[in-house]
């Protein structure tokens, strides 16, 4: 049917949704890649590691017994072999066996994972509930209470986590407010279910503070910078003139129109995320992604090294695909197919 | 303040030059009566005119209970010239001199220690000192080798396109995407846990330029695509100038300020890696001090609260970050991402 219109709504409608699926497709694709590439990466760099897992069985093991765990893992076969051998059953979600917990390595993995996302996902709400509305007052003012917040966040950008987690530990082990270490006290293990997750709550705050300030700090500098660039923007001065007032014109003008950046910041986050969660995790004995994967790479136990790999992948790639959408839900040129 | 940033970078790198001359003591002497003695109090207005302080003496040694020894005043004394200890180790050691700013009289029995001692009863204000030849030292020069291979490579897929460039970014988009840390982990861990102090340095500079170089090469590239274009460059080829002299003598000098705001990125980032390595015990053995070695002293958490002063190191990283910092966002650039 012919459209009157030069675009007609309905093919638009379709075209867009189009573009959208390609995209989301193609991005689809790319985040499968970087999981098979990290895991397949990090089994080849264990396997041609000098020394193998047999060494945790001390000198004085019997020769059967080095065979025999060399077996288990795979070892006898050549490299490629292993690798074809595990890829395999990886696809069947079956990730191998651990050395180090003589346990299979996907329950180990959805464990640990699962105690990252909630320390990143703390953290990250921290962040943002800090940052984002210090960076729009510092972005959008100008006095004492401005300068004092960007003075502070200053400082705070220049803590990494390995610093912030420190520093934490020896206020908490000063003061006694807060528990030094681990996701749960040892008398809580037989408790019930909601004794639990209080207790969980009560150990959260410290790795959760140490790996948002930096963050929020960033966010704050960040924000403030879109702020001020958007706030000089022509359409800020014509709705001024038009008779909005300051307070909606920041929210729902400014501000609206400075996400579009954040929102690629977002995407970063979770590498910064996952980094700074693997001091934070070894510092505060956090059992989470991070301290697994190093006392996996220590311990040269292959197959949870390249699962721990590989769910980092999975982090890696959910960040970069929510970030996108995001993008999309912000920024209604990148929903209407312009690349902007 | 960019020049307060950049005084403080000054100053902070000529104490790094200048650490045999300003520690009080050598870096590895040993007091075994001061294992986690707190800071020396230095009593300025003395009897004799000079500075002077009371020496300590161990009350109890399960509770690290220290006391002054009110009735044998040290005099504190400049530009002293004491004979060597021992020999330093690795490769931050003595420069040959022995002459110190600012000593005790009694260099053996009644150290002079600005900021206590540590589990060996090393001085820690000296170690810190000799600690920062090495973690900056090593931060340097792989910074330096980064840029070094972002330039060239970043420069040759600027300069060729096609095919070439196609790969090389590719390449890098990737390595872009990995949390650093961990790339920085897994390439440490899969190497022999136990080296000598240099084969650590020499790992870490080849780990760190490895995972720095396609930050710079992304840039690099970018900058060069875009010069290549311009007419002197056609003039350049017109007179003759092969690939490689266009390369090196017309486009690489146009990334100079590209460069120069990536060496100040990747500084900090690489502090920061060395002090996480060494923090978990896979950067460099307990004897050479560094930053994160001392760090890695410090981790003991049922410690940290009653020796806050073990935590200098830490406000050692925060000074160069923060320095940084300051210099960076001096001249209205994006925050620094503690990621490399």
């Amino acid at each position: 049917m012919e459209c009157g219109f030069a675009i007609c709504p309905l093919e638009r409608t379709l075209k867009v949704r189009a573009a959208v699926v390609r995209f989301l497709l193609r991005r689809l694709a790319f985040a499968l890649l970087l999981v098979v590439a990290v895991s397949s990466g990090a089994l080849f760099l264990t396997r041609l590691a000098p020394g193998d897992v047999t060494t945790n069985l001390g000198a004085f093991a019997r020769p059967d017994e080095v065979a025999r765990t060399r077996a288990r893992f795979d070892l006898d076969r050549s490299p490629v072999a292993q690798w074809g051998g595990w890829a395999l059953r990886a696809v069947r979600f079956d990730f191998g066996d651990s050395f180090l917990y003589n346990r299979p390595v996907g329950g180990l993995i959805r464990r640990a994972a699962g105690n990252t996302a909630v320390l990143a996902v703390a953290a990250l709400a921290l962040a943002t509930f800090l940052g984002i509305p210090l960076g729009i007052v510092t972005g959008s003012r100008q006095g004492v209470m401005a300068a004092a917040i960007r003075g502070v966040s200053l400082v705070c950008l220049s803590i990494p986590p390995l610093l912030t987690s420190l520093l934490l530990v020896f206020i908490a082990s000063r003061t006694g407010w807060l528990p030094l270490g681990g996701m749960t006290s040892v008398d809580a293990v037989d408790a019930g279910w909601s004794s639990w997750m209080l207790d969980v709550a009560r150990h959260l705050p410290l790795p959760a503070l140490a790996l948002a300030l930096p963050l929020a700090a960033t966010f704050e500098r960040l924000q403030a910078q879109a702020m001020t660039e958007t706030i000089h923007q022509p359409f800020v001065i014509a709705a001024l003139a038009r008779g909005v007032t300051w307070r909606r014109l920041l929210i729902d003008h400014a501000w609206r129109a400075s996400l579009r950046s954040m929102c690629a910041i977002y995407g970063l986050a979770v590498g910064a995320l996952l980094s700074g969660s693997f001091v934070v995790e070894y510092i505060t004995a956090w059992p989470g992604l991070g301290r697994l994967m190093y006392e996996a790479l220590r311990a040269r136990d292959i197959y949870l090294v390249a699962g721990c790999a590989a769910m980092g992948g999975v982090f890696l790639a959910f960040g970069s695909v929510v970030s996108d959408l995001l993008l999309f839900a912000a920024d209604p040129r990148v929903r209407e197919g312009q690349t902007a | 303040m960019k020049a307060f940033g950049r005084a403080l970078l000054i100053a902070i790198v000529f104490i790094a030059v200048a650490a045999p001359w300003l520690a009080p003591n050598a870096p590895d002497r040993q007091f075994n009566t001061y294992l986690y003695a707190p800071p020396t109090r230095v009593h300025v207005f003395g009897v004799g005119g000079g500075p002077y302080f009371y020496p300590l003496r161990i009350v109890s040694r399960l509770e690290r209970r220290f006391e002054e020894d009110r009735s044998h005043p040290v005099r504190v004394q400049w530009f002293s010239r004491f004979s060597r200890f021992s020999r330093s180790s690795g490769f931050s050691g003595f420069s040959g001199t022995s002459v110190h700013l600012v000593s005790s009289s009694e260099p053996d029995t009644a150290p002079l220690l600005f900021l206590g001692a540590d589990s060996y009863g090393r001085d820690i204000f000296a170690r810190l000192l000799y600690g920062s030849r090495a973690s900056l030292g090593l931060a340097a020069i792989a910074t330096l080798a980064a840029m070094f291979f972002g330039a060239v490579i970043g420069g040759v897929a600027g300069y060729a396109g096609g095919a070439v460039d196609e790969l090389l970014s590719r390449f890098s988009d990737f390595v872009l995407v990995l949390p650093a840390i961990y790339v920085v982990l897994a390439l440490r861990a899969v190497m022999p846990l136990v080296l000598p102090a240099r084969d650590v340095f020499v790992l870490l500079v080849g780990i760190f330029a490895l995972v720095g170089w396609p930050v710079v090469a992304r840039g690099v590239r970018g900058i060069i695509a875009f010069e290549r274009e311009r007419e002197y460059v056609t003039a350049g080829r017109a007179l003759g100038a092969g690939p490689v002299r266009l390369l090196a003598v017309h486009l690489l000098p146009a990334t100079r300020g590209y460069l120069a705001t990536q060496a100040t990125l990747l500084l900090p980032a690489f502090i920061l890696a060395e002090a996480t390595l060494s923090y978990v015990g896979l950067g460099f053995p307990d004897s050479v001090p560094t930053w994160g070695t001392m760090l890695h002293d410090a981790s003991n958490v049922a410690l940290l609260g009653e020796a806050p002063w073990m935590l200098a190191p830490a406000a050692a990283i925060f000074l160069v970050v923060l320095a940084v910092n300051l210099l960076v966002q001096g001249s209205g650039r994006s925050p620094v991402q503690l990621e490399p």
